[in-house]
């Protein structure tokens, strides 16, 4: 991951290191291959995330992004290939993962406040069938702070605007304190203001030796947000250091399929109307 | 919300729509006549008014049998209301209709079986034990269908739905020519019937809903985190899909268990309309929660009182229409999402924006009389005895903008309460507190103006009309923002960008139109 490499190369350099820093890294991707309905949508992936990095994935829609979240956090099971979180099953490791998924996922009409909202981070810490507690929504307030909108802790969460309920879920995810963020979208369609509180969140999280992998859309702020950045499409087409990867001839490999496609297909439309 | 009214009003649709269609009597009439015990068809709705000493008997619960019935509707009513309200929330309340019908088959079946192996036909365990069984085949046969096949999840429920109901039907019918089939009693199954109830029964009714109860309370956090992010919990390691078997079971147990109170075709209203009423009294899932189970207690509680009075009125009816006047209640009343409510808000946000207008049309008709457009027209407000100085007619400001002139009356009228105008006969002036406001404002819609052309390109003449749109859910920290990208300083009212005058909207807007 340090040196700009294939999916292949860095499989096989992070292999060779593996059981000697193994605990180190917080993120192994292992020849994944993740299908639905038999149909493959991220092929045989690999890639190594070092410690107290900020990783953005990067890739068209329909790349697999958000499938290979998932697929690390066994939400949908995997056709083949190997993941390690710390250097175990992510099962073992879960406590030290935090999970912001794409806002869309859910019904913002739900009868919850944003306090609510974060304080569902801890539900795990809580433990089965208790209620939760004082301290629970003194630490969820904190979280609620620490992304800048303490003061909206109780309203009710379809009231708040866009960026508001996306740093709410970014606050459910910092109120557990773990080790690894696994974030999917967090800057979609969210204002300046969330942007920029955002991205102060990652910093500082960086600065306490926190690792971010954040799925990411937009290609002008990947260098500025970044220190590492996978390119997918369905397979890693490039990883590793932004300044060494993240050129344009890796961008035109990885969104270059995609729109020869979309070429391909606007020509036939065209044809097809000639023809009527 | 929208959903869950229109899948409330769907369930509303298809019970009505069963009773209408008047499904059962075609099975009824067919029935030998009654024996010993004169026994009525149940389409024999003749109602007698209960005397008075039936009344009485009724509301203190004079009657062991009637006392037991109504708790025990209570508790079940309170059970299904708490399972209703994560049910509604998973989406899931049609499912427990497509299983409440997949019961009659069931029904029919265990009697047919009891009976042929000796036993009594009218066992409620074993009938129960056979609703269950058809009752889950049902929602196991939707969830086949929707897996194997493309169809949509309300396709493949409206199929199984009536194929099941179907059969059930056509299945007491053929239990009505068999020999020894005393099936009379069976029917109380598809519409309700708490007289029908035994004793045991509504105990064992009773602690059911409790279980339910229980497992609601001790898995509330989990549930509640289930239906609002299945990822996040199946990320944070909750057997999500274990959790949803738990609702699922509660949904179950709380259909079979109603089926003899609620009956069938309605116990899905017991699940679905007092979780829809209890939203519009909150916003938290608790107390969705907690008065959901409420509104269910009190509506299996009355509609079981008024069935034990009005004997021939089947209870599930009763039950499912008590429930609805709580709902329809709720909509109007509720103090969160009600429609008054609502309306209050919608009325109160128009009068503020109407007084933001009128505030400002005030100023900008005193700065062009002024001649100075830039100062705050302060100093000609200065009341030095001059009757003319610092007013505006009411003429004038009618013809600022497209407002009516009763609309504009009201906006003085209340300003003026407000503490922000004074009216001297025909014309109106601002108070102290009033130019403060009136200079806020129109900086406001100046600022915005600004941004809009300096940033987003907008002619100057359209301006008007967009900063017009946005200007009244500005918050202090984009004004600050705006303020400090615009360069201003801090209370000074930046020039109109546009020509003012009178009707300076329509002005513009005929700009606007010739830049387009």
């Amino acid at each position: 991951m340090r040196n700009a490499s294939n999916s292949g190369g860095a499989q096989v350099a992070s292999q060779g290191s593996a059981s000697s820093e193994a605990a180190a890294v917080p993120l192994s991707v292992y020849d994944l291959t993740v299908a639905y309905h038999r149909k493959p949508v991220i092929w045989d992936v690999g890639f190594d995330i070092p410690a107290g990095t900020l990783v953005g994935i990067v890739g068209p829609n329909g790349a697999g992004k958000s499938t290979l979240l998932k697929a690390v956090m066994d939400l949908i099971p995997r056709a083949s290939g190997r993941i390690q979180v710390f250097g175990k099953d992510y099962a073992q490791s879960r406590r030290r993962v935090g999970y912001v998924p794409q806002r869309e996922t859910v019904d913002w009409d739900f009868p919850v406040d944003a306090l609510d909202v974060v304080t569902m981070g801890l539900y795990r810490e809580i433990g089965w069938c208790l209620p939760v507690r004082k301290k629970h929504r003194r630490a969820a307030m904190e979280a609620l702070e620490r992304v800048g909108i303490a003061d909206l802790a109780h309203r009710q969460i379809s009231q708040l605007s866009g960026g508001q309920q996306q740093r709410t879920f970014l606050a459910r995810a910092l109120v557990q304190d773990a080790d690894l963020y696994l974030m999917d979208e967090p800057f979609a369609a969210v204002d300046a203001a969330t942007e920029r509180a955002i991205v102060d969140v990652l910093r500082e999280m960086q600065q306490r030796g926190k690792t971010a992998v954040v799925i990411h859309h937009d290609l002008q702020t990947v260098s500025a947000y970044f220190d590492h950045v996978v390119l997918l499409n369905m397979r890693v087409v490039a990883s590793g250091l932004v300044g060494e990867v993240f050129t344009p001839d890796n961008l035109r490999k990885t969104y270059g399929g995609r729109l020869t496609l979309l070429d391909e297909v606007a020509e036939a439309m065209r044809n097809q109307e000639r023809s009527l | 919300m929208n959903r869950r009214v229109a899948s409330f009003a769907l369930g509303w649709v298809l019970a009505g729509g069963m009773l209408a269609g008047g499904m059962w009597p075609a099975v009824a009439a067919d029935r030998p006549p009654a024996q010993a015990e004169p026994r009525r068809s149940l389409t024999d709705r003749s109602v007698a008014w209960p005397s008075w000493l039936q009344w009485r008997g009724l509301l203190r619960l004079d009657d062991y049998n009637t006392r037991v019935v109504v708790l025990g509707v209570a508790l079940l009513g309170c059970a299904a209301g708490m399972v209703g309200s994560f049910a509604l929330l998973r989406k899931r309340a049609l499912l427990g209709d497509a299983l409440s019908h997949a019961t009659l088959p069931g029904i029919g079946l265990a009697f047919v079986a009891a009976v042929s192996l000796g036993r009594d036909g009218k066992s409620l365990p074993i009938l129960l034990l056979g609703a269950t069984v058809t009752g889950l085949i049902g929602v196991g046969a939707i969830l086949v269908m929707r897996h194997l096949t493309r169809l949509k999840e309300d396709t493949a429920l409206g199929a199984v739905l009536s194929v099941f109901f179907g059969a059930g039907v056509a299945l007491l019918g053929v239990i009505q020519q068999m020999k020894g089939g005393h099936a009379a009693g069976l029917e109380a199954f598809i519409y309700g019937k708490t007289a029908s109830m035994a004793l045991r029964d509504t105990l064992a009714i009773a602690v059911a809903a409790v279980l339910c109860i229980g497992v609601c309370l001790l898995l509330f956090k989990e549930l509640k985190l289930l239906c609002f992010d299945e990822g996040f919990a199946g990320a944070r390691g909750f057997p999500a899909v274990r959790l949803d078997v738990v609702l699922m079971a509660l949904i179950v147990t709380v259909c079979i268990v109603g089926l003899q109170a609620v009956g069938l075709i309605l116990v899905i209203a017991l699940l679905v309309i007092p979780a829809a009423a209890a939203r519009f009294w909150t916003d938290t899932m608790w107390k969705t929660f907690v008065v959901s189970g409420v509104l269910g207690a009190v509506g299996g509680m009355v509609g079981a009182g008024i069935s034990a009075v009005f004997s021939r009125l089947p209870s599930g009816a009763m039950i499912v229409l008590v429930c609805a006047a709580l709902f329809l209640f709720s909509m109007v009343f509720g103090t969160v999402r009600g429609l008054l409510i609502r309306g209050l808000h919608r009325t109160r946000l128009n009068r503020s924006v109407d007084r933001q207008h009128l505030l400002r049309a005030m100023y900008e008709l005193l700065e062009a009389s002024a001649g100075t457009p830039h100062r705050p027209p302060a100093n000609g407000l200065d009341v030095d005895g001059s009757a003319q100085q610092g007013t505006v007619a009411f003429d004038e400001l009618l013809a600022t903008r497209s407002w009516s002139s009763l609309r504009l009356r009201r906006a003085i009228r209340r300003a003026s309460r407000a503490g922000l105008l004074e009216r001297r006969n025909e014309r109106i002036r601002l108070t102290e507190q009033g130019v403060a406001e009136a200079v806020r404002r129109t900086r406001q819609h100046r600022l915005w103006e600004l941004y809009l052309i300096t940033y987003a390109d907008v002619a100057p003449g359209r301006v008007d009309r967009q900063a017009d749109a946005i200007e009244h859910i500005l918050e202090p920290e984009i004004l600050a923002e705006l303020g400090a990208l615009l360069d201003e300083r801090r209370w000074e009212v930046p020039a109109s960008p546009h020509p003012l005058g009178v009707g300076g909207v329509q002005t513009s807007l005929g700009d606007g139109a010739q830049r387009d």
